[in-house]
């Protein structure tokens, strides 16, 4: 090797050197635990997850729909669980392209958000919902939507109804996964299998859940979804890297199914 | 129009969160430039997620963050700083703790880390004030 040659390949690893010198190449597990951990950023959207379970191929998002439920909830923590899974149904919806469906979803996400008496910022937010869908504005309507979980979760913070912000957000994950379990099951695909590894996203929803008051958390379905959160964790703890297999998305899609009827079930035990 | 309907969103997203919790003229400052950072990426077809995290390093500290990702989604984690801070970096590491190789991008009080994990789960996004005063920052992210 010629001397400037050598010259320009030592300062080129040393400049390396330096680059990966400025940070720990490893983090201790200390430092890892005490890590910011919040709903507004730890805990994905629904889009999210989505986008990602659309990589391999586009699902039959039309097939994951469902039927209206209930918007008769009396229970403030059922409500909120479910106003979660309707906003996750709206993210459906857009994918699906179905403008009727969007306004359908978007109308009921309205009528939840104002059993719970949330502000009118967020109620304004329907007719945009609307408006999207009618020109078929599917990026918009996507951003209006996380806009609208967002605008919830602020005007619950300032009603001090902190306890449902999470609830909003557990409803929103369980259906999402129901969605990604049952799109799997149907074409199943190694690299969107993958997308349900998400231990630590649990193992966080349930260290929230017993932050919440106990009058809240001590409600039965509260307590029944809080039951059955460890093992759904590990049902989604898979080795990193590892996609599930066919029958492990099986199980999966059916504990949160079960959560998720519980969830929507017209009388909350 | 995706980009500009990503800025009104972007602007509806700053407007929503002062009005829910008050916000100092740095925290929104250093919100601005993280959004600002964002957008560029919008028009490579990221969505920008709703959603941030702000808070206050000092020199020679940092801030780590935990986040849930997904395989097969490409990210971008941008953050923004106020101008007291001269230079700061952003760094990402999985699960069990190592630096997971990004490209980045660095400018004064901007950075940004982007990559596509192969494995969904936890990984952890680390901010660090390498020149500059202490300063307000903020991390949002986006995807696609």
């Amino acid at each position: 090797m010629r001397p400037v040659r050598r010259f320009v390949a030592l300062a080129f690893l040393l400049a390396c050197c330096a680059v990966i010198g400025a940070e720990p190449a490893r983090l201790p597990a200390e430092q890892m635990a005490k890590a910011v951990r919040n709903d507004s950023i730890t805990i994905p959207t629904p889009g999210e997850l989505f986008a990602a379970l659309e990589k391999p191929g586009k699902p039959n998002w039309v097939g994951q729909m469902r039927g209206p439920i209930g918007m008769t909830y009396k229970n403030r923590a059922q409500i909120a669980l479910n106003l979660g899974s309707l906003i996750a149904d709206g993210f459906i919806a857009v994918e699906a392209k179905d403008s009727q469906q969007v306004k359908n979803i978007g109308t009921d996400i309205i009528k939840l958000a104002k059993a719970l008496g949330v502000s009118e910022n967020v109620l304004s937010r329907g007719n945009s919902i609307n408006e999207f869908a009618e020109n078929d504005e599917w990026d918009a309507l996507q951003e209006e939507l996380e806009a609208t979980q967002n605008e919830v979760k602020s005007s619950m913070q300032s009603h001090r109804d902190q306890d449902l912000i999470i609830l909003v957000s557990v409803g929103g994950w369980i259906r999402g996964t129901q969605v990604v379990s049952a799109a799997v099951m149907q074409n199943y695909d190694e690299r969107a299998a993958k997308v349900l590894r998400q231990p630590a996203l649990v193992s966080f929803i349930q260290s929230q859940l017993k932050e919440i008051s106990a009058d809240v958390r001590d409600e039965p379905l509260i307590k029944e979804v809080s039951g059955q959160l460890p093992g759904i964790e590990k049902l989604v703890t898979f080795p990193a890297g590892k996609a599930p297999t066919a029958d492990e998305v099986k199980k999966v899609n059916e504990a949160v199914g079960k959560i998720m009827s519980q969830i929507q079930a017209k009388e909350a035990k | 129009m995706k980009a500009s309907m990503s800025i009104f969103a972007a602007i509806g997203l700053a407007i929503t969160t002062a009005v829910a919790v008050p916000e100092s003229d740095t925290e929104v400052a250093a919100r601005k430039a993280a959004l600002d950072l964002a957008g560029a990426f919008s028009n490579e077809g990221f969505k920008m997620r709703d959603g941030h995290w702000s808070g206050t390093i000092k020199p020679k500290e940092h801030a780590l963050i935990a986040v849930n990702l997904y395989a097969g989604n490409q990210y971008w984690f941008s953050v923004g700083a106020t101008e007291l801070a001269k230079k700061i970096s952003v760094n990402v590491y999985d699960e069990t703790g190592n630096l997971v190789q990004t490209e980045s991008y660095n400018e004064g009080e901007k950075a940004a880390a982007g990559f596509s994990p192969t494995s969904s789960g936890q990984y952890y996004v680390m901010v660090d004030l390498v020149e500059g005063n202490e300063s307000s920052v903020c991390l949002v992210y986006s995807y696609k």
